[in-house]
């Protein structure tokens, strides 16, 4: 599998390690009441779907950035990346 | 039909004209009294412990394509029972006595074979390991020897056991441990199911549950409605997609598992050797090809076939082992989907919705948990309590913080 890269170009699945549902940026609210709960989802369920899956991949043996892969789990075939960091900062709760 | 020495004596004197298909191909009733869906190796245990131990006899199974085209007609057909955690050694040594009495009991030959099983080690600490290992084997009532590396040396005296990265000290071995035939498996316990009465319903995809006031009542299928008040599920690698559809979400990712065989060699491989630092482990079928595989390929997949950089690190893992393996040709390789758990270890459990079980997280070790898996579902499907070794197989016990981490890695499917 090839990655295109957002700054460095196509790069080899081989180069990146692989963590798994993109929802991982989605860390929940430490302070409300259902936090338990919450964190309790976020570290252990997953929608695991048979299709288009957003993904997050780091780019150990590169430039060490987190992408966002979207990448179809029934084929293997890569849709799209981007980088996690500018996804995360896009937000309006982390604009300054 | 009775399957004897005398029997396969007579036919061969008349032609072979006696024979019959192993089961009915019948076509669904409006209802059952219980559903199983997924034809897998555990489905249809399932259904013949259900209908043999638990005189449950008005039961199908329902499978989207035939009878053993998932993972039970794709592993690497291993049988061990040498975990290290009380969840699940007792679980597993179960099932190592139900393979034990297996042909006997399914009047069929699954070709069980117990050649041993050896684990190799390469350091001191690995080794302190695998004896603290292979004593909580005794202790759940299982066999286990340490190796040396001079005991190890008689046994295969071929591995390479000066490798740089790896040099081979010893290893620990389950002599009970082997390999069994697993389509064998999936047919004889398909037959047993359905001489007791279950019907086996292939092409039969279920679609969708049918939920009321939270308890079920019945499976949308391929081939119409059909009720059940009690309804297991048992699709392995696909049991997110699938449960998805009963609106749960599981602590597992599908992943997929590459393996390979090699064109048919003279006897070499007696027993199975696993070389898990070099991510490599194989036995030799009875046709004679080298049946190895590894690691999985280590993101989300459902697409049952693999990438070649895995190829290069299983057949890299065997050069390093066995150098010899380089001179044999690859004849195949395949993938299977399996459903990786959060702790690697399996689920067999009730679900939030009354009269829905759910039974999975296979990962890569399922196909020895075959008949025990089928016992224990049976157990729990026939009377709504867990089986006496399966009792920590809960779908609650991630967020209880029970976690059963036999490679203590936390909730990462794909290091598992
Ligand atoms: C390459 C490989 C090597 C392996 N090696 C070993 C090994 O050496 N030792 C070991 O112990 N384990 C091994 N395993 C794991 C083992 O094969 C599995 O854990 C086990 O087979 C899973 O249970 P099963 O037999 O019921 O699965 P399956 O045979 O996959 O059964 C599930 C069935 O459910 C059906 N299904 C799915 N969705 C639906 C639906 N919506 N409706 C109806 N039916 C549906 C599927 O078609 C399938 O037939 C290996 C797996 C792979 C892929």
């Amino acid at each position: 599998m090839l990655i295109p890269h957002p700054l460095l170009g196509p790069r080899d699945a081989q180069e990146f390690t692989y963590l798994g549902d993109a929802r991982l940026l989605d860390r929940p609210a430490p302070d409300t009441p259902d936090a338990e709960a919450a964190f309790c989802a976020y570290v252990y369920l997953r929608d695991n779907p048979a299709g288009v899956h957003r993904e997050l991949w780091y780019h150990e043996q590169g430039d060490r950035s987190w992408l966002v892969v979207t990448r179809d789990t029934l084929t293997h075939e890569i849709l799209g990346a981007e980088l996690a960091a500018g996804i995360v900062s896009a937000r309006p709760e982390t604009a300054v | 039909m009775h399957f004897s020495g005398l029997r396969v004596v007579k036919e061969a004197l008349t032609g072979h004209r006696g024979w019959k298909p192993l089961w009915r191909n019948p076509d669904p009733k409006p209802d059952y009294d219980i559903v199983i869906v997924g034809g897998g190796g555990h489905g249809l245990a399932t259904a013949y412990y259900l209908a043999k131990t638990f005189g449950k006899t008005r039961v199908a199974v329902l499978e989207k394509g035939w009878l053993g085209s998932g993972n039970i007609g794709r592993n690497t057909t291993i049988i061990r029972s040498n975990y290290l955690l009380p969840g699940n050694e007792p679980f597993y040594e179960f099932s190592m006595k139900l393979w034990e009495g297996l042909e006997q009991d399914l009047n069929f030959n699954a070709m069980v074979s117990q050649r041993g099983i050896i684990n190799l080690f390469h350091t001191d600490a690995q080794r302190d390991a695998f004896r603290r290992r292979g004593n909580a084997m005794l202790l759940a009532g299982a066999d286990a020897r340490l190796l040396d590396q001079n005991a190890l040396r008689q046994i295969l005296p071929y591995l390479n056991y000066d490798n740089a990265r790896f040099p081979i000290k010893g290893g620990l071995m389950q002599p009970r441990g082997g390999t069994a035939r697993h389509d064998g498996v999936a047919w004889g316990y398909a037959r047993g199911a359905d001489l007791r009465g279950v019907d086996l319903i292939q092409n039969c995809e279920v679609t969708g549950f049918r939920i009321e006031n939270g308890a079920i009542r019945g499976v949308e299928t391929a081939r119409g409605f059909i009720g059940a008040k009690t309804v297991g599920v048992a699709v392995a690698g696909n049991s997110g997609r699938v449960m998805a559809m009963a609106g749960q979400r599981l602590p597992i990712e599908s992943h997929v598992l590459q393996a390979f065989v090699t064109e048919g060699l003279k006897p070499l491989i007696d027993t199975v050797i696993t070389f898990g630092a070099g991510h490599f482990y194989v036995s030799q079928s009875d046709k004679g090809g080298l049946v190895f595989g590894g690691d999985i390929d280590g993101y989300n997949s459902y697409a049952q076939r693999g990438n070649l950089p895995v190829v290069e690190d299983v057949a890299e893992g065997g050069m390093a082992l066995m150098p010899m393996i380089g001179r044999a040709r690859l004849l195949r390789s395949w993938g299977g989907v399996m459903d990786m758990s959060m702790d690697g270890s399996p689920i067999i459990d009730r679900t939030g919705i009354a009269g829905l079980y759910v039974n999975g997280g296979w990962c890569y070790g399922g196909f020895k948990a075959t008949p025990a898996s089928g016992y224990a579902f049976a157990h729990l499907l026939a009377t709504d309590r867990p089986h006496a070794t399966a009792t920590a197989y809960r779908l609650d016990r991630f967020a209880r913080g029970f976690v059963i981490d036999e490679k203590g890695v936390g909730a990462h499917p794909n290091l598992h």
